[in-house]
């Protein structure tokens, strides 16, 4: 090493030490440490008391809430992500559209997305109400009978998915900056072989768009995965447990009943599905996508 | 002979010219109608939870529950704002939220921006290595990370105060790293080159150079450190018990609680709670929104 290289290093490492000092302490070690407390039985207030896979035998064969978080979390996202990704990308396309007055629109599309999700919430709550909201009264226009809403089996989930889409704004400016770099020759090219408005969406805008539609749904299926605030603001994880989504199981088990160390068994294995959903998605969307740089 | 063989097509080519343009500017006329009827109608459906907010901010406790419904207050009461902001300490939660924003704001933009200056202009071993490194702590789902982090303040002793909601900020985040390490690259090389010449370290170039010429950059990262921090609740929720601590989303939420069925008051602490956002937007409308496609740009 040459003098040179060496002063480099000692002045790269000075740069980037608060990332790895952060890193080290806020992620890594928390990890390791979560991963230990998940063989334990602890509460945070005794000692640990080592019970190997105990907690995870349990979760598996004795706990019914566990099953039923994965079935709900599951639902909300196999719900959620299309409904949000199709909205959101359809907006996209129509902001796209070269007319005088388009980014007010925009604006306005966007703005709920950036909003705290306590008051959207709390705002929601309120349309949602089955006796003085809006939603009800709306619908009482075309004569359709009050619904519960956020207090029906049937309906919290699609209330959940109807307010997630008016939020949905931050997939679409993604979406609408990838369109903006879709080059012009070749919508020419569908024009030249007579091709309409729909084929030119459909053979050039979705393919072209596919790995950013596919981008946009693989962080709203890691985020929605991880639906918490929903739970803790708006249902308490209600009715009948239907939006007892997992993180709300986990928050409940370490905070509301003091087990950690059956939480963090809890959110090991979460971290496992995300993994496999995560690969399994890659997996199965590898044919779905195009790519530019690959040669077919 | 030629010129009058010629002239029919001659003349009939222009013709068919503007028959066919103004069928397709006519089209073109419905098409951008269509469009805007589309975006209208759309429009309509996005602003109506915000007409209602606003409409029942307004309003008296009785006109809220009026059957069959009032579309606008009879008399706009005012006073809801007051009523709503003096039945909870807001003006605290205001403040401490205030205080969280500026720390982590501040902290944000010191660690991220020198971090990045060390793996963006600086070449040295092993780098790379702690650059994917950064990267990977990207994919963590932070669900994982909850309950060992929360473990690891209150171990310390950091529980029920702001250190877990600050510090972090100051150790940077994989996120922004990447995003000035890339605006840094944009940066010519041979600005540091000369400045080394002059016998300038990498810390004054950091701070002499790099800094002041990355402003676009360092302004989005506060703001989307702003609108996180102000939008937070998981954060203040598991890690502030005294009520004097609490933050505005915390306070909303308990607010909610405990005013459930007196939604008037409740949205017009909800529009306090928006407002901000709203002016902040406007004045930084194009770092957020140049903002939103870089980190998604990033992302991808």
């Amino acid at each position: 090493m040459t003098k040179i290289e060496k002063k480099n290093l000692a002045w790269g490492y000075l740069f980037i030490a608060p990332a790895i000092i952060g890193l080290t302490l806020f992620i890594v070690a928390p990890m390791i440490f979560s991963f230990i407390i998940s063989f334990t039985d602890w509460d945070m207030i005794t000692s640990f008391k080592w019970i190997g896979l105990t907690n995870y035998q349990t979760i598996f064969t004795d706990d019914i809430d566990f099953w039923n978080s994965i079935k709900v979390t599951f639902i909300f996202a196999i719900v959620q992500v299309p409904c949000v990704q199709i909205f959101s990308f359809l907006l996209a396309n129509l902001l796209n559209s070269k007319v005088k007055g388009v980014s007010i629109f925009r604006t306005l599309f966007y703005i709920p997305s950036i909003l705290p999700f306590v008051a959207v919430a709390i705002l929601w709550m309120f349309i949602y109400n089955p006796d003085f909201g809006l939603l009800n009264q709306f619908l009482g226009f075309f004569h359709i009978p009050p619904q519960d809403w956020l207090v029906s089996n049937k309906l919290v989930i699609p209330s959940l998915v109807i307010m997630a889409m008016w939020m949905g704004g931050g997939a679409m400016i993604i979406s609408l900056a990838g369109l903006q770099g879709v080059p012009n020759y070749l919508y020419e090219a569908v024009e030249m072989d007579g091709g309409g408005r729909i084929h030119k969406f459909w053979y050039v805008t979705v393919p072209m768009m596919s790995p950013i539609i596919f981008f946009n749904a693989v962080m709203n299926l890691i985020g929605v995965m991880q639906a918490f605030n929903e739970a803790y603001i708006m249902t308490q994880g209600g009715p009948d447990k239907h939006t007892y989504f997992y993180l709300y199981m986990i928050y409940q088990a370490a905070f509301k009943e003091g087990h950690m160390g059956y939480a963090s068994a809890l959110a090991w294995i979460l971290f496992v599905i995300l993994v496999i959903v995560t690969l399994l998605v890659f997996r199965f969307s590898r044919n779905l996508i195009y790519y530019e740089a690959e040669v077919k | 002979m030629n010129p009058t063989t010629k002239l029919p097509s001659s003349l009939e080519q222009p013709k068919e010219r503007i028959v066919s343009r103004k069928n397709k500017s006519f089209k073109e006329i419905i098409y951008k109608t269509f469009i805007y009827l589309l975006l209208i109608l759309i429009s309509l459906i996005m602003i109506f939870p915000f007409y209602w907010l606003i409409r029942s901010a307004l309003m008296t406790q009785v006109e809220v529950f009026t059957m069959p419904v009032k579309w606008l207050p009879s008399i706009p009461q005012w006073s809801n704002f007051k009523e709503a902001l003096t039945s909870a300490p807001f003006g605290l939660y205001f403040k401490n939220t205030i205080f969280l924003v500026v720390l982590n704001v501040f902290g944000a933009l010191l660690s991220n921006s020198f971090i990045a200056f060390g793996f963006a202009r600086i070449s040295f071993k092993t780098r790379n290595f702690w650059f994917g490194f950064v990267l990977m702590t990207l994919m963590l789902p932070g669900a994982v990370m909850l309950i060992p982090q929360f473990v690891g303040w209150k171990v310390v002793g950091a529980y029920n105060t702001y250190f877990p909601l600050i510090l972090p900020a100051f150790f940077g985040n994989a996120f922004n790293i990447f995003l000035l390490k890339q605006f840094y690259s944009t940066i010519p090389i041979e600005y540091d080159e000369a400045a080394k010449v002059e016998g300038a370290n990498y810390l004054q170039i950091w701070y002499k150079i790099i800094l002041p010429l990355s402003k676009p950059a360092l302004v989005t990262i506060g703001v989307f450190t702003f609108l996180s921090v102000w939008n937070d609740f998981m954060g203040p929720l598991l890690y502030l018990n005294d009520e004097s601590k609490w933050t505005l989303a915390l306070g909303l939420q308990s607010f909610q609680g405990h005013y459930s069925s007196q939604w008037n008051l409740l949205m017009a602490a909800a529009v306090v709670m928006f407002a901000p956002l709203v002016i902040l937007f406007f004045f930084a409308q194009k770092q957020i929104m140049s903002g939103a496609n870089l980190t998604g740009g990033i992302k991808g």
